[in-house]
């Protein structure tokens, strides 16, 4: 009981501030509209996959590069709470450190998952105006979109976490952004099919987990897919759950 | 009985130990006083015994509890304020304390009803649903102490408790801190580099200094213990030589550039010393105080104007936040 009420307290904190700082939604936002009318635009107008418009190819790729880059991040706000010390005070409290790390988790998903649900609502509207007649948003597609945006969600804030309790500085931010979102981002197929790569590519295209996600999206969302989806959910199920478990650890290990 | 032991606690960072040896036994329900200066090693002592910080060697035992073994349960009887702001500033005082009753696995009621006691001890009730970010620093300071207090925990751990607070806020606070070491019967350990506030507040305090205990025992007693009043000299040249040849003077020392003279009753031998030490400049008579009593044990003095990274250097950069 106590231990669900200290997960409970850790979730309403970090739900509570993302609702509060506006700036962080519009942002969140805002960034992905741009890929999907500028990139997706502009590369529309030449390009298309399997007679599907590159705007709305990309898409489901838009998706989980908002998730990618919410959950990332949102591990790193660790480090600022050990700069003042909110950290501290959480972690004095009379709760296992699991627990505190399923907390941050869960404040982590909700945050990355308002976001994401801002944009099927965009996608909607897109399809009902015309812009991506192709894209097929149904409560059946977008439940099965959502499980894998969830479950990839929580692999990645967990890949956060573990960053966060391990830096020190806020600094290590932007090597973060290079040396493992964009790679993360670029190297999922989110922005062009998988299908044909060059035999270097193939290789870092296969083991990033963020490829099966992109890849399930887009089959039940576009109807394109390289791998079977029940394959592409136990890919991205097996990934969240060895971050858990590696989170769980580094949680354990953190030192203030 | 002993609420805390410990047994030879230590701490080394790389080169340095900040922590040495310490031994110290907490009496239940008292309020205990770990003073010294910047850099003594009083934080250090505490995130050890708080479980924040494992030890290098030995132990400690909080409750029965011990520190490196059981940490849960040590969690479970202490309550600690930091010395640097640890509230969510997005959220609001009142948000704050709720999560610490969450946290703390209060009962909804005793939450709603602790929370409405200490906003109104520290009077923050008026402000209660302001975001912490809209606070001042002392308001902040409140707010943290406000929360530290809320769950009446065994051992009550406050880290320069009123650190960059007025006057009238520090009176308050002290006054409060009495009384639940009083009638809930909570211990209370107090790391503090200001000496009224260990004089005023601690029945028994350890002053520390290198990571060391220099000296331990009730505030009355340790200034007793370095023997009566002190005389203050300020002179060109003065005769040392006459001055050691008199029986009641227990000691002279050195003093920013002065000489104090410490010895029992020095209203009466006033007079005779001024005539053998030759023209003097000023003289003042005092009773002695922590500060001397640490100026006898360590040859220095403690000095309470700058605190490292002071609270409000800390608060501005807690404000860049996110």
């Amino acid at each position: 009981m106590s231990e669900l009420k200290g997960i409970y307290a850790l979730w309403y904190r970090e739900t509570k501030v993302f609702l509060r700082e506006r700036s962080r939604i519009i942002s969140s936002v805002v960034n992905p509209l741009l890929w999907l009318l500028i990139i997706g635009g502009g590369l529309g107008s030449a390009v298309s996959f399997s007679g599907i418009n590159y705007q709305t190819f990309i898409y489901p790729g838009i998706l989980i590069q908002t998730a990618l880059f919410s959950s990332v991040f949102f591990g790193v706000y660790i480090v600022w709470d050990k700069k003042i010390d909110f950290m501290k005070e959480v972690l004095v409290a009379p709760m296992r450190r699991t627990s505190i790390f399923v907390g941050k988790i869960l404040g982590g998903s909700t945050d990355t998952l308002i976001q994401v649900l801002i944009l099927f609502v965009i996608g909607f509207l897109f399809m009902i105006a015309g812009i991506m007649p192709d894209l097929n948003l149904t409560a059946f597609s977008v439940l099965v979109s959502l499980a894998f945006l969830l479950v990839t969600t929580v692999g990645l804030v967990s890949i956060g976490l573990i960053l966060g309790s391990q830096m020190e500085s806020p600094e290590g931010f932007q090597l973060i952004i290079s040396f493992l979102v964009f790679p993360l981002f670029f190297l999922s197929g989110a922005l062009f099919p998988i299908t044909n790569l060059p035999d270097w590519l193939a290789p870092f295209i296969f083991v990033n987990p963020v490829t099966y996600a992109v890849d399930g999206i887009r089959g039940v969302l576009l109807g394109i897919s390289r791998f079977d989806l029940l394959f592409d959910f136990t890919m991205v199920c097996l990934f969240a759950m060895i971050m858990i478990f590696i989170g769980t650890y580094a949680f354990k290990k953190m030192k203030i | 009985m002993n609420i805390i032991e410990t047994k030879n606690l230590t701490k080394k960072f790389e080169k340095m130990t900040a922590v040495d040896n310490l031994n110290l036994q907490i009496k239940e329900g008292e309020i205990f006083g770990l003073l010294g200066p910047n850099g003594a090693g009083k934080t250090t002592t505490l995130l050890m015994l708080v479980t924040l910080n494992p030890p290098t060697s030995g132990t400690a035992t909080i409750n029965g509890f011990d520190i490196v073994q059981q940490p849960d349960k040590v969690r479970k009887s202490i309550g600690i304020v930091f010395q640097d702001p640890s509230s969510d500033e997005i959220l609001t005082g009142y948000e704050n304390l709720k999560l610490h009753g969450w946290l703390y696995d209060m009962a909804d009621e005793l939450r709603e009803e602790r929370i409405k006691e200490v906003l109104h001890l520290v009077d923050l009730t008026d402000r209660k649903d302001d975001r912490v970010k809209k606070y001042s620093g002392g308001m902040r300071r409140r707010l943290e102490l406000a929360r530290g207090l809320m769950h009446h925990p065994k051992v009550l751990f406050l880290d320069e408790p009123t650190l960059g607070l007025d006057p009238q806020s520090r009176e308050h606070i002290w006054k409060y801190i009495e009384k639940l070491a009083k009638e809930k019967n909570i211990t209370i350990i107090i790391t503090t580099h200001y000496m009224d506030e260990a004089d005023k507040l601690c029945d028994r305090l350890a002053i520390i200094d290198k990571g060391k205990i220099v000296v331990l025992g009730s505030s009355e007693q340790l200034k007793k213990d370095i023997g009566g009043d002190i005389i203050r000299l300020k002179a060109q040249t003065l005769n040392l030589d006459a001055l050691k040849k008199l029986p009641y003077v227990k000691e002279i020392s050195p003093c920013d550039g002065e000489v104090c003279l410490t010895l029992e009753n020095a209203n009466i031998h006033l007079q005779e010393i001024v005539k053998v030490v030759g023209k003097i400049d000023s003289v003042e008579i005092r009773s002695p105080t922590l500060d001397d009593v640490f100026l006898h044990y360590t040859g220095r003095v403690i000095r309470a104007d700058t605190p490292e990274g002071s609270w409000a250097e800390k608060a501005m950069q807690a404000s860049t936040k996110k």
